[in-house]
């Protein structure tokens, strides 16, 4: 049981955590994650560790809101608990001084993203940020990740906030400016599948960040399997990072289709049970 | 750990077992036969996950079966038994109505004997042994239902016994994984002396026989009491902790544990390669097995999702297969499907598994295998290629090497397929132990007789040692481990 002391809304969609899991903060490295777990009859979930206070003994959780699960872990208030929380899970962020870093964030993955680019900078990195969702609301952390970025782009799709456009066209921007040496891109599948495109036509070695359906957390299901390289990796031990070169997105993009229909009836369901509840 | 020879034959010398034997001739008591145990039809328990098969002996079908145990002056079962359980003390106690003290006879030997009566291949092991069986030509006696009885009998009547530990010794020592192996190793400790904690990565205690052993051969219920009574004993328990990842094995050795037992199991789902296996709808045994045993999927007011199939096959031949296959049968599959490459007789699973599963209905495809999967728009699957097998030359392993028989290529409709073609160790904590030596297949190298792996402190046992075996050789090694690491501490700190 892990208590919850603090909860924020960064939008409507995507709420900040911070819960109390001592041994995690002070063992957890930049790109790791934790599973854990809502209620006797929840569900496991992955999330990376936003950040960490090893002193206070804290770890930050920041979810965007998309189905059962996350709505519940977003219900939680300060002072309630997590039925249970594992971790830290994952190979960490193979970091190092390299010269030039340009990060890029989708979405919600700007939140994973947030500690890499945080150790990045402090291993020497230039680092160079670009945020993108679809619109201003959707931007999360900007704060957060400008304070540890040389330089950080916003793109927005509509326009409303930064830029007009899609998160490769502020990436080009760089990569056509500059020597970038290293790339890492955290996002939905179909955002990196395109930036991982981009990268290799620059040539420059990109890391991507997979959020594949995981059950254990510890290679032991299977159900988090990618194949990369023409090989069958598992996310939770061998990732979450792969080399976005060789990745194959596009059976990524099929496989986390592959509850939809279950998980759709299961919101639909908990939504009804939530009005019924409130009326 | 075999009981010694006079301790036997003292044992059988006892008073009471000595005017039981002369009661019945073993004439008579070879003219009875085998009990059968009762089980729930299959048409009615193919619509429940949670209702166990087997529904257990009654009082006296038990004691009858144990009349026809002899008690020979060389109990040759006992040699079957991996924990050399006092095979013809535990029946006699049976037989004279003494229900309690043969389950205390069984906890002599075996942390989990509701488990084993469950889940043992009895007849390749004990019951293969039985004198009946060796020289009689006759079906052994039931010693596997038996256990179950005993063990059932002690669970329900509401006074099981604790078994006594001895003064605290203050010597922490620590498990990694909470699986069988772990449970008994755990148990041994605690009777010794020491201050034993047992770590688990899941939000449960138990290793396979939690997320993987479904319901209908092992309830979890029967699990948890076991586990209350090493709580009862004073076994520590920290679930959702990782060792080597939520605190590293140096954390823990500051924390003042001195030795580790690590029961991390065969976790790793071996998949096979083929074109296609990555569709949706494809899935590893363990993936299946954990959402519906674990977590609960089948139920609607669970989070967790399982996926349906109308026709369901499952690659493999194993206890896994035969648990999955019959788990799809639950679920609602119109058709379940074994696919194996060898035939029926070089299968690895329970012979009482395979027989359950043909009473329900599952169809058995013995010499094929599978080439390619065929996929819909959505990317789930929808068909599969197979080829036919033959048997050829015995392999490593003994039994005959299945060989495609060219030309014999067929296709087969299904929209589930759960692959369960075995497990390879789970690599979690080798890959933190840089120093930690283990085979080109990621099993721990330990020393064979005392379980003492490469780093002297850390002891190893069960799959993560034998790769995928049985829940009786796990407990076998925990407990030796056990006697070991007892020797180890107690030279390493002169305490007696
Ligand atoms: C290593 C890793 C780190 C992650 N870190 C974060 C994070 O920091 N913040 C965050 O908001 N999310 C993160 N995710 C994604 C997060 O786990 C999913 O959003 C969550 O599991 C969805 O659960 P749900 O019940 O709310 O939605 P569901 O109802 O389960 O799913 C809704 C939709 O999301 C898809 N989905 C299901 N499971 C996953 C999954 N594991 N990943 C992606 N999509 C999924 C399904 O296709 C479904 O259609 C991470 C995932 C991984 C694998
Ligand atoms: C579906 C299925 C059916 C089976 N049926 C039978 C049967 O009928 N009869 C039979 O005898 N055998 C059967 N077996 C085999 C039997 O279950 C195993 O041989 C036995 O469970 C092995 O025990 P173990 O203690 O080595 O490990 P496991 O039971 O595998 O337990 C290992 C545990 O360690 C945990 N772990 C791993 N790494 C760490 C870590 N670093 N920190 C903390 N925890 C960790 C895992 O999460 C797991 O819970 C079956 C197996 C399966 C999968
Ligand atoms: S070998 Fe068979 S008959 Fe003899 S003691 Fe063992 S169980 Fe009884
Ligand atoms: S989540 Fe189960 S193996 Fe990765």
């Amino acid at each position: 049981m892990n208590k919850v002391v603090k909860k924020e809304f960064f939008s409507e969609k995507v709420v900040r955590l911070v819960v109390e899991a001592p041994l995690i903060a002070r063992s957890r490295k930049a790109g790791n994650f934790v599973i854990l777990r809502v209620g006797e009859k929840g569900e496991r979930i992955p999330l990376t560790i936003a950040s960490a206070d090893a002193e206070k003994g804290t770890i930050d959780l920041v979810a965007q809101v998309v189905g059962v699960s996350t709505s519940k872990l977003a219900d939680l208030e300060p002072g309630d608990y997590i039925t249970d929380l594992v971790g830290p899970l994952g190979k960490p962020t193979h970091i190092e001084n390299v010269g030039t870093i340009l990060a890029a964030g989708g979405g919600v993955g700007v939140a994973p993203l947030l500690p890499i680019v945080e150790a990045f900078k402090k291993a020497g990195n230039r680092v160079i940020t670009v945020l993108a969702a679809r619109s201003k609301d959707l931007i999360i952390l900007e704060d957060q990740m400008r304070q540890w970025s040389d330089e950080l782009i916003v793109m927005t799709d509509d326009g409303s906030h930064g830029r007009k456009g899609l998160v490769t066209a502020g990436m080009e921007e760089i990569l056509q400016r500059e020597e970038v040496n290293e790339c890492i891109v955290i996002g939905p599948a179909i955002m990196m599948k395109f930036a991982a495109l981009l990268t290799e036509k620059y040539n420059v070695p990109t890391q991507a960040s997979l959020n594949s359906i995981m059950v254990d957390g510890t290679g032991m299901c299977g159900a988090c399997r990618v194949s990369v390289g023409g090989k069958t990796r598992f996310t939770c031990v061998d990732g979450p990072e792969f080399d976005a070169h060789h990745i194959d997105f596009d059976e990524m993009l099929m496989r986390l289709g592959g509850y939809r229909e279950e998980e759709k009836e299961a919101l639909e369901l908990y939504h009804l049970q939530h009005k019924l509840v409130e009326k | 750990m075999g009981l010694d020879s006079l301790y036997l034959k003292q044992e059988r010398e006892a008073e009471w077992r000595a005017e039981l034997r002369r009661q019945t001739k073993n004439k008579d008591r070879m003219l009875i036969e085998r009990v059968s145990m009762p089980e729930l039809e299959p048409e009615v328990r193919v619509n429940y996950q949670d209702r166990e098969v087997n529904s257990g002996l009654t009082r006296e079908m038990a004691m009858q079966e144990a009349v026809r145990c002899m008690d020979c002056a060389n109990p040759t079962c006992i040699e079957g038994c991996p924990v050399s359980i006092n095979i013809p003390k535990f029946i006699k106690n049976i037989e004279r109505g003494e229900i309690q003290q043969a389950a205390s006879v069984l906890k002599e030997t075996s942390a989990l004997p509701a488990v084993c009566g469950r889940v043992c291949p009895q007849e390749k092991q004990c019951e293969a042994q039985c004198f009946y069986v060796q020289k009689l030509n006759k079906p052994a006696v039931a010693i596997g239902h038996l256990e179950r009885f005993a063990a059932d009998f002690e669970r329900e009547s509401g006074e099981m016994s604790v078994p006594e530990t001895a003064k605290s010794n203050g010597i922490k020592v620590a498990t990694v994984g909470s699986g069988p192996a772990a449970l008994s190793f755990a148990g041994d400790m605690v009777k010794k002396g020491y201050d034993v904690t047992v770590f688990e990565a899941l939000h449960e205690i138990g290793g396979v026989l939690k997320y993987g052993i479904p319901e209908f051969r092992l309830p979890n219920k029967i699990v948890d009491k076991e586990l209350e009574n090493l709580q009862k004993m004073g076994v520590h328990f920290e679930t959702n902790f990782i060792v080597g990842r939520t605190a590293s094995f140096d954390d823990l050795k500051e924390q003042g544990f001195q030795a580790f037992f690590i029961g991390s199991g065969a976790g790793l789902p071996r998949f096979m390669s083929i074109p296609g296996e990555n569709y949706n709808g494809i899935l590893s045994s363990n993936e299946y097995l954990t959402r519906v045993n674990l977590m609960g999927a089948q139920y609607e007011e669970t989070d967790t999702p399982v996926l349906h199939g109308k026709r369901v096959a499952v690659i493999g031949g194993g206890n896994t297969a035969m648990d999955s296959v019959r788990t799809a049968l639950r679920l609602g599959a119109e058709k379940a499907m074994i696919v194996y490459r060898r035939s029926e007789e070089e299968m690895p699973a329970r012979i009482e598994e395979i027989k359950h599963a043909k009473e329900e209905g599952v169809e058995f495809h013995n010499l094929c295998n599978p080439l390619e999967y065929y996929g819909d728009e959505k990317g789930r699957v929808s068909g599969m290629k197979l080829i036919r097998m033959q048997l050829g030359e015995p392999d490593a392993s003994g039994r005959r090497r299945p060989v495609p028989m060219e030309g014999s290529e067929f296709e087969m409709e299904v929209d589930l397929v759960i692959v369960a073609v075995g497990v390879s160790p789970n690599p979690l904590v080798p890959s933190s132990l840089k120093e930690l030596k283990v085979t080109k297949w990621g099993t721990i190298v330990v020393d064979e007789t005392k379980m003492q792996s490469s780093i002297p402190e850390m002891f190893a046992g069960g799959d993560i040692v034998r790769g995928g075996a049985t829940v009786i050789l796990a407990m076998g090694d925990g407990r030796r481990a056990a006697e070991k690491m007892d020797h180890f501490l107690k030279e390493k700190y002169a305490v007696n």
